[in-house]
């Protein structure tokens, strides 16, 4: 379980998260939504460490996040896995390599005990025959799944993940929101998604938190989201025409 | 005067933080000897061909310079062997590789930098700054020292080859002026110099990379900014080298 408690962050003098406190479990697709420039990436960068936050409290399980020292945060990042916006696979290394990375840094394991894992973790999220490839000869999906693969190498307990589905097509884009869902379940992780993909929260949304302006404006979930009476998430969900046309009939 | 300062505070956080235990020895030496060829084996073509000419161009400058029969033509090999030993062979290399080594760690790391990748190390419990940097400034550090040495030997040679093919200086003579009055302590002095050299041009090059924010346009800028930085530092240093090792 993931706590946040009062979590604010500035940029210069611009405000980018305000008063923040959100709970996230283990077990469930937790979704932070909100438009471009809403602040949802600066919170979760700022979850993981990779942003200096100003204000507030980050609490994984009963571990105090931001008191941790250098030490303490490498170990503490040993249990986490992030799928970047852009992948971020290791251009110079091969899907094998990438996949391979964390477990050459901190496991103990063999060469081929390290190969069965890392087509595991490949198979896992269906790529297939791609172990030598370059992330320069992938698809867009690949790239995701491969980066996902990496992400889960070590077994985290907890995932994260930045508009998983940016760039991809509608039908990739469910495959990648159902794998991440899959593994959530069997793994038990807590997992956060960062996603702005209206088709993303009403397939994966078991708790979706709305961010609007660096502030927590609604919470709740998939099956709530389209009855709610907050203009600012209305505006946000029913955006798109064919949005406005279904809440319209 | 600000913004000096806060750079050369953070250069030096940084390489506090590069110079720290690495998690997997047995990762990072592999990523060693691949900085090894990317950085040193791959840089030796351009130093040979470099060496060359500038030998050859200082042996008939000398020789074009020295056109008076009160001066010994061996005096031609002295000049070349002193002129490429004491400046040419490190400090002018040195330059040439701020510009080759140095723009190509910049834009390696400061790319990794902005596709998050550097984000993706540190995600995973890594010491990214130590992962990324240290094996290329050791890589260096080890390397142009062989560099100076080959950049020694071959603009020699390419200062024989041009006298003796110009005309301007016998085989022995030439050969006489490279052997007079020699000074091993120069090429260690040489030697020295470039350890310096090596270490400013990577780890600069890297701190530049290192904290790139944008995109490749940020990236080109920080290349292009840190090959002037290195250059400016390592005529600096040369200076102050100079001073107190050969006064």
């Amino acid at each position: 379980m993931i706590t946040v408690k009062n979590l604010s962050k500035s940029f210069g003098k611009k405000r980018v998260l305000e008063n923040i406190s959100v709970t996230f479990r283990p077990g469930v697709t937790n979704l932070i939504i909100g438009s471009s420039g809403s602040g949802k990436t600066v919170l979760l960068k700022s979850i993981v460490g990779l942003h200096q936050i100003d204000e507030g409290e980050i609490w994984y399980g009963d571990d105090f996040f931001n008191i941790m020292g250098f030490k303490e945060r490498r170990d503490i990042r040993k249990r986490m896995g992030m799928l970047f916006q852009g992948s971020a696979l290791f251009d110079s290394l091969t899907v094998e390599d990438n996949v391979r990375f964390p477990m050459d840094m901190f496991s103990r394991m063999t060469l081929r005990e390290k190969t069965n894992r890392v087509n595991f973790c490949l198979e896992r999220v269906n790529i297939h025959n791609a172990n030598r490839l370059l992330p320069s000869e992938l698809s867009g999906g690949m790239k995701k799944r491969v980066a996902i693969a990496r992400a889960i190498a070590l077994n985290p307990d907890y995932l994260f993940c930045d508009e998983p589905n940016s760039g991809l097509d509608p039908l990739t884009a469910i495959v990648i929101d159902e794998l991440i869902m899959e593994l959530t379940k069997d793994f038990n992780m807590t997992t956060i998604v960062n996603t702005h993909d209206m088709n993303s929260v009403m397939e994966t949304g078991e708790k979706v938190v709305f961010i609007c302006n660096g502030k927590i404006e609604w919470e709740g979930s998939k099956s709530t989201i389209l009855d709610s009476d907050n203009r600012l998430l209305n505006d946000f969900v029913f955006a798109n025409s064919l949005a406005k046309r279904v809440k319209g009939h | 005067m600000e913004s000096v300062l806060f750079e050369t505070g953070r250069y030096f956080m940084l390489m506090g933080k590069v110079f720290r235990r690495p998690e997997n020895h047995r990762v990072y030496y592999r990523q060693l000897t691949k900085e090894l060829v990317l950085l040193g084996l791959n840089s030796v073509w351009i130093v040979v061909v470099i060496s060359v000419f500038i030998g050859a161009v200082i042996t008939l400058q000398t020789a074009y310079n020295t056109e008076n029969p009160i001066y010994p033509t061996y005096l031609i090999g002295l000049g070349c062997r002193d002129t490429i030993i004491l400046e040419f062979s490190s400090t002018v290399v040195a330059l040439i590789l701020a510009g080759k080594v140095g723009s190509s760690i910049t834009s390696e790391i400061g790319t990794m930098r902005v596709t998050e990748q550097i984000d993706a190390i540190e995600m995973m419990g890594v010491n990214s700054a130590a992962f990324l940097i240290m094996p290329k400034i050791v890589a260096t550090v080890l390397f142009n020292p062989f560099l100076t040495l080959i950049s020694i030997a071959v603009g020699i040679l390419g200062g024989w080859i041009a006298g003796v093919s110009a005309g301007v200086v016998t085989s022995a003579d030439f050969i006489y002026g490279i052997q007079y009055e020699f000074i091993p302590y120069y090429v260690v002095y040489s030697l020295i110099k470039t350890v310096f050299f090596a270490f400013i041009i990577s780890s600069v090059a890297a701190y530049k990379g290192y904290y790139v924010k944008g995109g490749s346009l940020e990236v080109g800028r920080a290349s292009t900014v840190a090959v002037v930085i290195n250059s400016v530092l390592i005529l600096a240093v040369n200076v102050v080298l100079t001073q107190l090792m050969l006064s």
